[in-house]
């Protein structure tokens, strides 16, 4: 069995940060690997030592500046990555679903995985739509916010746990090929060990063109424009304790003895 | 006209509070150009969902009687054949579980641009601006889309409809092709059972990703013995098996209203906030004061919890 697994770099924020135009302003960004992703690289990669997946292969969506963060997930156990970049991507607004579905399926394709992982959303924009997306795309079955699989999957069936609202889980059997879109907790990622990270530089690490994948670069354009970026308007009359650490305890500990829940 | 079609959340046999805010969000959107509120019901006990979903502002309800609980397929073919039938400008979904289960599909499939976790929606039957957050609701941004699109919303950002409606109600003749479902649910399991009840406490003191380390931890249980308090804590320290699972606040976890709540570390999530914002007192210790949690906090210290967490512990011992 094959897994593809879907990985993004996602632009993390300091706690101080000023907006230019629609963006935050670049100094004040770091990268990392999406926290979700990092989930479902590590259930691919225990499916591969359990036996159950032969080849464990990452797509990414981006500029050679994340192939740090895809060696990331290489040094973690998967075993080759696919990066597509182009330059008629350049301009578009990868906010935009159908512009992801559309290059994710066209890997799909091509890579032929009898499952893909996706993390339930990108922790930076939020999303959570890419993986549902592109199993309707490539007429594949597909679980949104799975947090237990069953690492057996026979006769073609994921048996899977979906997490809802409110403490409840759903028992859902999902026909494969399948794409599920994975909840953090499901497992505990793994550190890359220093093998893993000295292995990684060696691992084929793929660059693909759009007309490489056989996308038509016209048919990649954002139907969805981000026009406005601000800091939310705070509603909030918070009252703040200003100090040492010994007189803002203080101030906290006369409003817990006032409020009577606290000697 | 902007028509809009917005699609009812239900689960084992009741509706969820979002149905009856995705009314609401519906109707001013299709009030903005005169439009038509549709609603879909599907699946479950329809007839009853639809007398209860009857309310101000809905102009016809659609049921689709078809098995009892959600399934992605059955609502993605039925929602598609919905929308071909009535031509609405929108389809407005709920930013639940079970929305992101189906909505990227519906949209996917009826090949429109899709918009998730919207808190405002505003159109001139154009163009949609959605508003939505980036970043962990540091910033807000404003999205735009031409035509024709589908858009989820994010819980408990529009009021829930009121009043009794005067919709028409009838069952709509999904053909929902049998072979093109590949998903059974088998069953449903709470968790997070136990001996404690986080949702019980009086006061909470509780614990995020800003704590750093599990070894870290007993700062947290001192400053909780100290008080009397209980611990609960945001969902990376559960993830982590820091904590069990009945300690979790949230969407996923606990929904809890004690008297004080002190949120230590938790940068403020809406996932997380869905569980905490009715408390009576929030008190937040976070060393980033723009922090979203300090949107809701009443009383807040903008400092490093190894300073401040075992100085309030000192005061009660
Ligand atoms: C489907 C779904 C369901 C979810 N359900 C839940 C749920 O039920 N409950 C839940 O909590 N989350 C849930 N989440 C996750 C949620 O989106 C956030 O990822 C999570 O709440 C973040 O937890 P946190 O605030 O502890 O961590 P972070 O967001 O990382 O925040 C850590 C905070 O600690 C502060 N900090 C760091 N160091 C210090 C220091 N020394 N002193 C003081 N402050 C410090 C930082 O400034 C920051 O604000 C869910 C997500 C999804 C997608």
């Amino acid at each position: 069995m094959k897994i593809l697994v879907t990985v993004k770099e996602v632009a993390t924020v300091e706690d101080e940060f000023e907006i230019e135009g629609t963006e935050i302003a670049s100094q004040y960004l770091g990268a990392d690997l999406n926290e979700w992703d990092d989930y479902a690289v590590e259930e691919a990669v225990q499916l591969q030592e359990n036996g159950i997946a032969d080849e464990v292969v990452t797509v990414t969506i981006g500029p050679e500046d994340c192939e740090q963060t895809i060696r990331q997930a290489l040094a973690k156990g998967a075993d080759r990555a696919i990066r597509v970049w182009d330059d008629a991507l350049e301009g578009v607004d990868l906010l935009d679903v159908n512009a992801k579905t559309e290059i994710l399926s066209a890997v799909v394709e091509a890579e032929e995985p009898d499952l893909v992982l996706t993390g339930v959303q990108a922790g930076d924009d939020s999303f959570g739509a890419t993986g549902v997306s592109l199993a309707e795309e490539i007429g594949a079955q597909w679980g949104a916010v799975v947090n237990h699989l069953e690492h057996d999957l026979e006769d073609g069936v994921a048996s899977v746990r979906r997490e809802l609202e409110g403490g409840v889980e759903e028992l859902t059997e999902i026909d494969l090929p399948a794409v599920l879109t994975i909840q953090t907790g499901i497992n505990e990622p793994r550190y890359a060990s220093l093998r893993g990270i000295r292995q990684a530089q060696r691992k084929e690490l793929d660059v693909q063109a759009l007309a490489d994948i056989g996308v038509d670069e016209g048919t990649i354009e954002s139907e969805l424009e981000l026009t406005e970026m601000y800091e939310p308007e705070s509603e909030s009359d918070v009252t703040v304790w200003e100090g040492s650490a010994d007189e803002t305890a203080a101030e906290l500990g006369e409003l817990l003895r006032e409020k009577g829940v606290a000697q | 006209m902007t028509d809009v079609l917005a699609v009812t959340d239900h689960r084992r046999g009741d509706l969820r509070d979002v149905s009856y805010e995705i009314i609401t969000a519906g109707r001013e959107l299709a009030d903005e150009t005169g439009g038509n509120l549709h609603l879909a019901v599907i699946s479950g006990t329809v007839d009853e969902f639809a007398d209860d979903l009857n309310r101000e502002g809905v102009d016809a309800i659609h049921t689709v009687d078809h098995g009892e609980e959600f399934n992605h397929d059955v609502y993605t073919q039925a929602i598609s054949q919905l929308y071909d039938e009535l031509a609405p400008q929108y389809v407005v979904a709920p930013n639940s579980v079970n929305g992101l289960d189906y909505a990227p599909a519906v949209a996917n499939e009826l090949d429109l641009p899709i918009v998730t976790d919207t808190i405002g929606l505003e159109t001139d039957g154009e163009t949609l601006l959605a508003t939505r957050e980036m970043y962990g609701g540091k910033v807000e941004t404003t999205n735009e889309l031409e035509g024709a699109a589908v858009v989820t919303i994010r819980s408990a950002e529009w009021p829930k409809a009121e009043g009794t409606g005067d919709a028409s109600i009838e069952a709509f003749d999904a053909e929902i092709d049998e072979d093109a479902i590949g998903s059974t649910v088998t069953g449903f399991e709470e968790v997070g059972g136990g001996d404690v009840d986080i949702s019980e406490a009086d006061v909470l003191v509780s614990v995020g990703r800003g704590i750093e380390e599990e070894d870290n931890i007993p700062l947290i249980e001192d400053l909780a013995e100290a008080l009397d308090a209980t611990v609960s804590s945001s969902r990376p320290i559960v993830d982590n098996g820091w904590l069990p699972k009945n300690r979790q606040v949230g969407q996923s976890g606990k929904v809890v209203t004690p008297d004080v709540y002190i949120a230590i570390g938790i940068s403020g999530a809406v996932q997380h906030v869905a569980g905490m914002k009715g408390s009576d007192t929030i008190v937040a210790i976070n060393t980033d004061p723009n922090a979203p949690i300090m949107d809701i906090a009443d009383y807040a210290i903008h400092d490093d919890l190894f300073d401040v967490v075992p100085a309030l512990t000192e005061e009660f011992q």
